[in-house]
Formats: C-alpha cells, structure tokens, sequence
C-alpha cells in the first residue's frame, strides 16, 4: 500500500453536475424497480405492473405475482442496498481502508452469530425478535474488528483488519455450523436466511426492521461534515471543531444499525458495501456527504440488478442474490487491491 | 508475528554458533512432541462406545486376539493414523508455503486453495458424471482444483514480486468467489449428490477407513520424504533470492518444485477428509515458536500438526455434546488463534 497521496480520478466537480449525477442514478433507480417487479418466472409487461400496483385491471396471477411477491421482494432490495451501501461508505471513511466492508470485515458475520445464538439459545423465530440480537452482534463485530485494526500506536493497519475480520468470520461462523449441525430440524429456517438471499421474505420480515434502516439512513447523512473533517486528520479536525470521539461512536453505530438490520433483513451479504462506496467516490469526488447520498441511491440498483440476475441466471430455479454479489465483488477488491495507488485513501 | 527469514540471523553476526544450541533445542522439542503425539494417539485409539485402558490398547495393537483388536485396528486405527498424516501433511504443507511466500500468512488456508480443491470436488461430482468414484477420483478432482486456485491467485498477486498484503486480499476474494461457486453447484446438484458433497465439505474424518487411510498416509509420507530432501533449497530461498541465486541456487524451478509439493500435500489431506482449515497455517508458527530457530522447522511444523489434527479430532469425537466434524473444530481454534496473534502483534506494537 504506497504512500502516494490519495488520487482523485476525473470526477464531477461543480455542484450543478454532483446534482445532475444524483438525478441520473434516481432515474436508474426507478427502472432498476419496475425491471424488479416485472421479471420473474412470471414475466410481466411493464404497463401490467403500473396498472397491478395502481389497483387497474390486470390478471389475477400477475397482479398476485407483483403485489403480493415482488413488491415486498423489492422493497426488501431497497432497504439491504441503501443500509449496506452507506454502512460500507462511513466504515471505509471512519476507517480510513479502501477495502473496508460490512461482509468482510465481519460485521455481518456477528449479526448472523447473534441470530442463531438467538434461535438456538433463546428459541426466537420472529424477524420482529431476532433484529435486536442481529443489531447487538452487528454492534459488537465492528467494535472487535475496530479495535483489531487500531490498537497499535492509533494507525489503523487495513491488513490487520481484513485479516481480523476474517478471522472473526471464521470463527463465528464455524460455531453457527456446529450448533446448526447438533440440531438440524430448528435450523432449517437459519439455513435459508444463511445464504443471504432476498426470497420468500414478506412484509413480516420487512415491517419490524424497517424503522432501524429509515433511523441509520437518516443518522448517516449527519454524519458528512465530520467525516470531511476526520478526513484531514484527527489533529486538524479537532481544532476545527470536530468532536473526534463522538463522531467515531456515532460511525460505529451507525454502521452496526444499518449493516445488522440489513443482515437481519437479507442474510449476510457481502461486496455490496464495497464496491458502490468506491463507484460514488469515482464520480462525486472526495465530499464524503455526496459519496453518501449517491451510495443510498446506487446501492439499491446493484442488489436490485443483482438479484434480477439471480432469479434468471437458473431459469426458472433461482440462487441466492449473494452468490450473484460475490461473483460482482470478488474482482473489484482484487482490481482494487492491484491497483496500488487507490488503495491510500 | 514476523516472517522468520533468516535475514535477522544474518544481520547478527556477534552470534555464537546460533544453530547448535538452536539443534539440541529442536531435538527435545521434537522428542517431547513424539510423546504428546503417541499419549494422543493412545487416548484416540482408547476412548469411545466401548472404551479401552492403554495397555488393553497396546495388547489388541500388538495383535492379541478379540473383540478389542477388532476394534481398535479396524475402526479407530484408521481414523487415528489419517489424523496424525493429514495434521503432518497439512503442517509440512503451510511451512512450505509460508517460506517460500516469506509470509506467515501465506498458508494454503488463506490463499483459497482449500476452497478451490472443494470446488474442484463439486465440480466433478455435480456436472462431470463419469468420474470414478472412490479416493483416486477425488483426489483428482481436488488436486485440479487446488491448483488451479492457487495459481490463479499468486498470478492475481504477483506485480513485481508476490507481496503478503496483496496475496492475503486476492485469497480473500478468490475464496468468497469460489464459495459462491460452491453454493450454486450445490443448490443445482441434485439431492443425494448435493448431501454427500455438504458432508464432505465439512471436513470429517468419520468416514475414513483404512481404503482412504493407507493411500493418503503412503502418499503423505513419499511427498513428506520429497519435502525434507528440498529443505536445504528453502533455507537457502529465505535468505533472499539475490543471495539464494549468488549460492548457486536454480531459484524458480526451486520455488516451483517446493509450491507443487506443498500443493500436493494439501491436495491429498483435502481428498481424504475433505478441507481442514487453519492447520497449515497455525502448526508451522506454533512450532516454529518452540524451535526458535531460523527457519520454520519442518519436522517439528509435522509433528505439531498431527498433534492439533488428533487433538482437534478427540475434541470433536469426545468433548463435545454431539460429534461433529473436525473441520468445524479446527476452524473455530484456528480463527481464534488467528485473532490473538493479531491482537499480540497489536499489543506488541503499542
């Protein structure tokens, strides 16, 4: 990782163009959903989908098919996309690590840990139950691998903490298939949500963690001017007026709110908050408020895509959208991590 | 947790004689993990459904007649002697690697090539139906696999040199990609196929019987030997390839030769039992602590390797409320191990 000062690749720099980019991306967004609500197993013409959402006059099956499957299916997309994008943007800012990710750093893997402790212990079964242990292990993961990573001499080493992340993953990971392994029948369930995928979960699922992902959402954009100014250094953010330590507990948080309820709502997945982070870094520039702004609006259209890839890639079967995500991510953080100078942030 | 190259030997010439007393200390170390392995094996061999002091063990080994010679040679012997080869083989493995990758970190575990041997596995299993079956067609299967992974990975990360940082990152997202494979050969292989490859990929060695024990142990044992005969070429790498090359070194086709017998180990340890993570990485270090020599210490990285592998199996078998695999047993230990080596190397560093 060299010491070459960060490099700032051809972005937009006027406010009008950042404004003019946001919009774009909003308009992808919106058809990133209809394409979600229209293809399936049950192919469904984009003027059906107006009409089944607007309550028109539509086939029975292909009203249920949208409203009743892909509608909660997509909601579900928007909330895991925008949640693990901005946690990806503020914990690659806190901790100042390119390659920083809630799936890779183990964020999610605590969240998962916590959810089957939950089952397994407690014997909870309700999304509306396990979000607070998917939230507390989010919680505890990113203070360990924080921690991990900065210890030595207040320098955070990006080695040491992928490194520690995978460990932790290892870790928590092998004991949820031990304890899934000693009583196979209770965890049947675990094994679906396991696999990090966006199918078969209703608004049971989406209703109860929805105002955390809405909290985390809100609380993220307050976050931008203290990160520009952690930015520089923790000495000249201080004597800027930056409350150092409370803007890194509120990251932390932050963070775990949005990366737990994202894992509670999908399963862990992992490259999302990866890889949209650095796309909006690449076009809006360094202003850590517009990089999250664009990653709430990008993420989404990465796992909705996704996901759409998902549902057709084993007609009419389907794969796990995090299947999808690692084959998308995987070559990022390699090409990220040869391309030596991005790697300095 | 600092790459044992003999380069801090080197810069000390006010040593005395360094690997005289650094021999006599490697001998008792070895002697001394001789015994823990034999008391190990012997609690192996003695503890189960129907359990056996260690002389009735020692007795039903040297060939008394009975039940308990059935017992202890026909269904524990096996497992227990694919234990102590697979520990070895797996730790000879990890020490080749981390010197000749000069990286303690730059084990078969963390370069994917476990993973990649899995995939090579599901890959025959699921779409390639005329595979034999058996051992041969699975050790094929993995070995292929493996390779390919671990080449394509120390490709990803070589610019200028394979450097530690690079090769950990480029292993990360080759093993979360191959692990995406895996699921979908999984979730697209049909039921009974799908469940014997989940077994497998576990990493156990409740199925191990003396058909896959003897040819894994014969094949460890000839590459083992193979392993030992290059070690004077990998001390001679960690001093660098500058001064390895001015010794008259031939240093890639070395590199290349000790890699592909570190590939085949881990090749035929995965095809056995399926993949075991975190011995290969955790035995060359914990051995090269006791040793405190120069280099890793390959006997003494095998023999701390059997260790863990039949320790790591008696906790599994015995500890525990149910028997579970032992692949599950050494990756919680070994990820927790990983974990306080980072925070000591933290600490130590503060």
């Amino acid at each position: 990782m060299g010491a070459g000062s960060p490099v700032v690749p051809a972005h937009v720099r006027s406010t009008r163009g950042r404004w003019t980019v946001l919009a774009l991306a909003g308009g992808v967004l919106c058809v990133a959903v209809v394409a979600s609500l229209a293809i399936g197993s049950r192919p469904v013409p984009p003027a059906d989908v107006l009409r089944a959402l607007t309550g028109g006059d539509v086939a029975p099956a292909d009203a249920a098919a949208v409203v009743g499957l892909r509608l909660p299916r997509t909601v579900l997309g928007l909330l895991v996309g925008a949640a693990l994008a901005t946690a990806g943007a503020v914990i690659q800012s806190l901790t100042r690590n390119p390659l920083a990710d809630p799936g890779i750093l183990g964020v999610t893997a605590g969240s998962g840990f916590a959810v089957a402790m939950a089952i397994a212990v407690l014997g909870v079964t309700t999304p509306s139950g396990y979000v607070w242990f998917a939230l507390g292990g989010a919680f505890l993961a990113t203070v360990a691998v924080y921690l991990v990573g900065t210890l030595g001499r207040g320098r955070i080493d990006v080695a040491q903490m992928l490194l520690g992340g995978m460990a932790l993953t290892a870790v928590l990971a092998g004991i949820v298939s031990a304890i899934r392994l000693t009583d196979p029948q209770h965890f049947s369930a675990l094994l679906v949500w396991e696999s990090g995928s966006l199918q078969a979960r209703g608004w049971d699922v989406v209703v109860p963690v929805l105002p955390f992902v809405l909290l985390g959402l809100l609380a993220a954009p307050l976050l931008g001017p203290a990160l520009n100014a952690l930015a520089l250094g923790d000495d000249v953010a201080s004597s800027l007026g930056t409350p150092v330590t409370l803007t890194r507990v509120g990251c932390v948080a932050v963070v775990a709110v949005l990366a737990g309820s994202a894992t509670a709502l999908a399963g862990p997945i992992a490259f999302v908050g990866l890889m949209v982070p650095h796309a909006a870094r690449w076009v809006a520039g360094p202003d850590q408020r517009w990089i999250l702004a664009l990653s709430a609006v990008l993420g989404p259209v990465l796992v909705l895509a996704s996901d759409i890839v998902a549902r057709v890639i084993l007609w009419p079967g389907e794969v796990p959208v995090g299947v999808v995500m690692a084959f998308l991510g995987a070559p990022v953080l390699i090409a990220l991590v040869r391309h030596r100078r991005l790697v300095a942030l | 947790m600092s790459a044992p190259t003999a380069e801090a030997t080197a810069a000390d010439p006010a040593r005395p004689t360094p690997w005289q007393p650094h021999r006599r200390r490697a001998t008792v170390v070895n002697a001394a993990l001789g015994v823990l392995l034999a008391a190990l094996v012997l609690a192996g061999l003695g503890l189960g459904d129907y359990p056996l002091t260690p002389l009735q063990v020692v007795q039903a080994l040297a060939g008394a007649d009975g039940f308990a010679t059935t017992i202890v040679v026909e269904w524990r012997l096996p497992r227990v002697v694919a234990a102590v080869a697979l520990g070895a083989g797996l730790a000879t493995a990890g020490a080749l690697f981390q010197s000749v990758t000069r990286n303690p970190l730059g084990s078969p575990d963390i370069v994917g090539f476990t993973t990649g041997a899995y995939t090579g596995v599901l890959v025959a299993m699921t779409l390639l139906p005329r595979t034999p079956d058996g051992f041969a067609g699975t050790a094929a299967a993995a070995l292929a696999g493996g390779l390919l992974t671990a080449v394509v990975v120390f490709w990803l990360s070589y610019q200028r040199g394979i450097q530690g940082f690079r090769l950990i990152v480029v292993g990360i997202a080759v093993s979360a990609m191959l692990q995406a494979a895996n699921t979908f050969l999984l979730m697209r292989a049909q039921t009974e196929v799908a469940m014997t490859a989940a077994a497998w990929g576990a990493g156990s060695l409740d199925l191990v019987g003396w058909e896959q024990a003897a040819p894994a142990t014969v094949l460890i044992a000839v590459l083992g030997a193979g392993a030992v005969a290059t070690a004077p070429l990998l001390r001679q790498l960690e001093l660098g390839d500058d001064l390895a090359a001015g010794h008259g070194v031939a240093v890639e086709p070395a590199r290349l030769t000790i890699l592909a017998i570190g590939v085949a180990l881990t090749a035929v340890a995965t095809a056995t039992a399926g993949p075991i993570a975190f011995v290969a990485l955790s035995a060359p270090q914990i051995a090269f602590r006791l040793v405190r020599g120069a280099g890793l210490p390959l006997v003494a990285s095998a023999l701390t390797g059997a260790v863990l592998l039949v320790g790591a199996d008696l906790v599994a078998q015995h500890l525990l409320p149910t028997a579970l695999p032992v692949g599950i047993v050494t990756i919680v230990l070994g990820g927790a191990y990983l974990l306080a080596l980072l925070v000591v190397r933290v600490r130590g560093r503060a």
